[in-house]
């Protein structure tokens, strides 16, 4: 009984049921360990970390460098920005809000830089529903191709202090 | 089930007459009049202790987990923004840390002296842990409640609360391990004064299992919870908060280990306890326990699969390799709890087609169902959903949005909490020596809090996947600069888990209010066994 001590030989290889769930379980693990990798690079969409450290006053300067080159109009008192096909572009969190608003060309792939001015905030981009961590300190880069025209939203799911479900942000593809 | 437990007194199985005398002080033990055990009477009173302000805690985490869940809900949206987040930190902490912690030193205390007929090792060291831990989590509520410290329970940096807050945290932690000493000093009595011969019991393997990965994880608190709370003092200017997540999770999600190695532990106990149930082959299930021990460290990464800093190459293997070997580990207990149970049933001639035995199964002993209700609960839905957020590319889906709590709400409330209060269903008549009232109730306790858990896990687990956020006050996002929302699918979702929590509400609340009138009302057992379940 698991109570009580055990009988002198517990130490016995298992056998019958038990050894064949082992071994279906162990390589179903194998399966799913094998898998990891392989749809890393089989597949389309990865979290890769690619990122570079910066303080959030560099990040503020390079983000405010973008919006003056590529600006091309603004919404509720934010920017739009427009970056070349191709580059990078720049995505500023801080509380409450995701600043500017992009515009991005449908098959064209772009590095989009996104950081935090000040706590951890949460780049959740709907309806898609694609999440990612923003931290101060840390230039995170995903590489994005978007194939889908439209409007999408930006909403922070990381908590940032009491304004944390206002912080919406926009993205536009066109 | 209407028969007595039939559990003999600690012997060797395969031979009674090797009964050790234990190590007591005279006057110092007492003898089961159920079990045949020997009960320690200092472990005893600091079980009891354990299990007082763990249940108190279970009570306010309640309390602010039915506000909490209204919230959520969009039609009842209960509290303001304030509250919710306030009482979100307060759920979190009061739930994963207090409860289960308290609950956890007592399961040692017991795991380590009653099974292995020895005296607790030190009274003055379970003091201090007590001490510590109980004025540490006062001193977190407490901050919490004053509006000092709205940070979450994970407390990101560079969010910042109140000094206490963190120092409130760290007394809990060095509590836990004062009293995570105290179990291996036990061990350490029992072996040198031979109190049992040959191999600890398994749940004795088992919580030894628990106790080394608690000290584990309990070093990575300290690590980043010292530093922590003096860059709250301003003594330190800065707390890197990528470095922070990576040792924070070192911590976070070892202690769900923990969990799960105290949780299995309390499996394997109940069904010998409910169904006279043994393992087939302890070579398994003590293997199954190592790989525990030896994996779960680096499945910590699956918190950070889409952070930067950290590299493709670091999130696959760490989540891939590793994790799989302490699932595993799950795997194997998944198997080897319920076919153990089945061989004991169909010993006692439930034999009818393949699970005759499942159905004859003691189903109003709130011991068993709890115990195998956590069982499928934790495997089915707990584990699965786990495991799949735990790939690399599901995790894009699924970080930080309500699949995330819809996931271990299934695994360390309808797992971990509920086979605790399965336990609880022993402990009060067994260590406090109380009987309970309203059985009938007590019956059916399990099922509502298992259902309650369940409807309000899956309606998380699919709102989420419309990718409705945690911790989040608002889904309409209303007054936000930019619109943003969600469709009818999502809202429906958080209704069925809006009645999932009420229900759950209702299981836990009967389940306090049966332990509360139980513990202090209840009719004393003096001399004679407890009243069979
Ligand atoms: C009646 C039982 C319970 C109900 C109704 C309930 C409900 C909830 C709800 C609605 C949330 C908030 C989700 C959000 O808005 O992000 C939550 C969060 C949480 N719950 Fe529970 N819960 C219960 C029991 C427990 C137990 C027993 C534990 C631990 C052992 C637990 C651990 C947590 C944790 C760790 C969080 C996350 C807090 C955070 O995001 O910081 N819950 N729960
Ligand atoms: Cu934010
Ligand atoms: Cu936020």
């Amino acid at each position: 009984m698991s109570i009580h001590v055990p009988e002198e030989t517990w130490f016995k290889p298992p056998s019958g049921a038990e050894r064949t769930w082992i071994g279906l379980a162990l390589a179903w693990c194998l399966v799913l360990s094998i898998m990891m990798p392989y749809w890393h690079f089989k597949g389309k969409q990865n979290s890769t970390g690619d990122s570079y450290s910066v303080t959030p006053t560099a990040f503020g300067a390079r983000v405010e460098q973008f919006v003056k080159t590529n600006k091309v109009g603004e919404t509720n008192g934010i920017p739009i920005v427009e970056p070349s096909p191709g580059g990078d572009a720049y995505l500023q969190a801080q509380m409450w809000r995701w600043y500017p608003v992009l515009k991005l060309k449908e098959g064209q792939t772009y590095r989009l830089h996104v950081s935090s001015m000040d706590l951890q905030h949460g780049f959740s981009l709907l309806p898609m529903n694609m999440n990612f961590q923003v931290l101060p300190g840390y230039d995170h880069v995903l590489t994005i191709t978007p194939t889908i025209k439209g409007e999408y939203s930006i909403v922070c799911n990381e908590f940032c202090g009491i304004g944390h479900h206002l912080m919406t942000g926009k993205i536009v593809v066109e | 089930m209407s028969t007595a437990i039939a559990i003999e007194p600690p012997a060797r199985e395969s031979s009674p007459s090797g009964l050790s005398v234990g190590n007591h002080p005279s006057a110092g033990v007492r003898t089961c009049e159920t079990t045949g055990l020997p009960v320690c009477l200092t472990a005893q009173q600091f079980i009891r202790l354990n299990a007082v302000i763990a249940v108190v805690a279970l009570l306010a985490g309640g309390v602010a987990a039915l506000l909490v869940g209204l919230t959520r809900w969009p039609t009842v949206h209960l509290l303001d923004p304030v509250w919710y987040y306030r009482l979100v930190t307060f759920h979190g902490l009061n739930m994963l840390i207090f409860w289960i912690l308290f609950m956890e030193i007592g399961i040692l205390y017991f795991a380590a002296t009653t099974l292995l007929n020895t005296r607790l090792f030190s009274k003055s060291l379970a003091w201090t842990s007590f001490a510590m831990m109980l004025s540490g989590a006062v001193l977190v509520d407490v901050t919490i409640l004053l509006g000092k410290a709205d940070v979450m329970m994970t407390s990101y940096v560079p969010l910042k609360a109140h000094s206490n807050f963190y120092l409130g945290i760290i007394l809990v932690a060095v509590g836990t391990l004062i009293g995570v000493g105290n179990f291996f000093g036990t061990l350490y009595i029992a072996k040198r004064d031979k109190t049992y011969i040959g191999s600890v019991p398994l749940v004795v393997f088992g919580a030894t299992a628990a106790a080394i990965i608690a000290v584990v994880t309990l070093l990575h608190g300290a690590i980043v919870m010292i530093p922590t709370w003096l860059w709250s003092l301003d003594v330190i200017k800065h707390v890197d908060a990528g470095w922070y997540r990576l040792i924070w999770w070192g911590l976070g999600h070892q202690s769900q280990q923990v969990n799960v190695c105290a949780m299995v532990s309390v499996w394997y106990m109940l069904g010998t306890i409910t169904t006279g149930a043994k393992p087939i082959n302890q070579a398994v299930c003590r293997g199954a326990f190592v790989l525990y021990i030896l994996f779960i460290n680096l499945a910590s990464a699956h918190h950070l699969l889409v952070d930067p800093g950290v590299g493709a190459s670091w999130k696959i293997w760490n989540t891939s390799y590793a994790m799989y070997l302490a699932v595993l580990a799950s795997m194997i207990h998944g198997f080897t709890v319920p076919a153990s149970v089945e061989v004991a049933m169909r010993k006692k001639g439930h034999n009818r087609g393949l699970f005759g035995w499942l159905a004859a199964a003691p189903w109003k002993n709130p011991g068993f169902s709890a115990f195998f209700l956590s069982l499928l609960i934790f495997g089915f839905i707990g584990g699965i959903t786990g495991v799949t957020l735990g790939t690399q590319q599901i995790n894009i889906l699924a970080h930080n949005t309500l699949r995330i709590p819809g996931h271990f709400h299934s695994t360390v409330v309808g797992g971990t909490s509920l086979a605790f209060m399965g336990l609880a269903y022993y402990v009060v008549p067994l260590i406090f020596k109380r009987e309970f009232y309203a059985r009938g109730l007590a019956r059916i306790q399990p099922y509502i809090f298992a259902v309650g858990i369940v409807i309000m896990s899956l309606g998380m687990s699919f709102a989420g996947s419309y990718g409705v956020p945690r911790r989040h006050w608002d889904v309409q996002f209303a007054g936000a600069q930019f619109a943003a929302g969600f469709g009818s699918g999502a809202h429906v979702m958080l209704g069925i888990m809006g009645v999932g929590v009420v229900l759950a509400f209702v299981g836990l609340i009967t389940f306090v209010l049966l332990v509360v009138a139980a513990v202090f009302f209840g009719k004393k057992i003096e001399n004679r066994p407890m009243t069979a379940w």
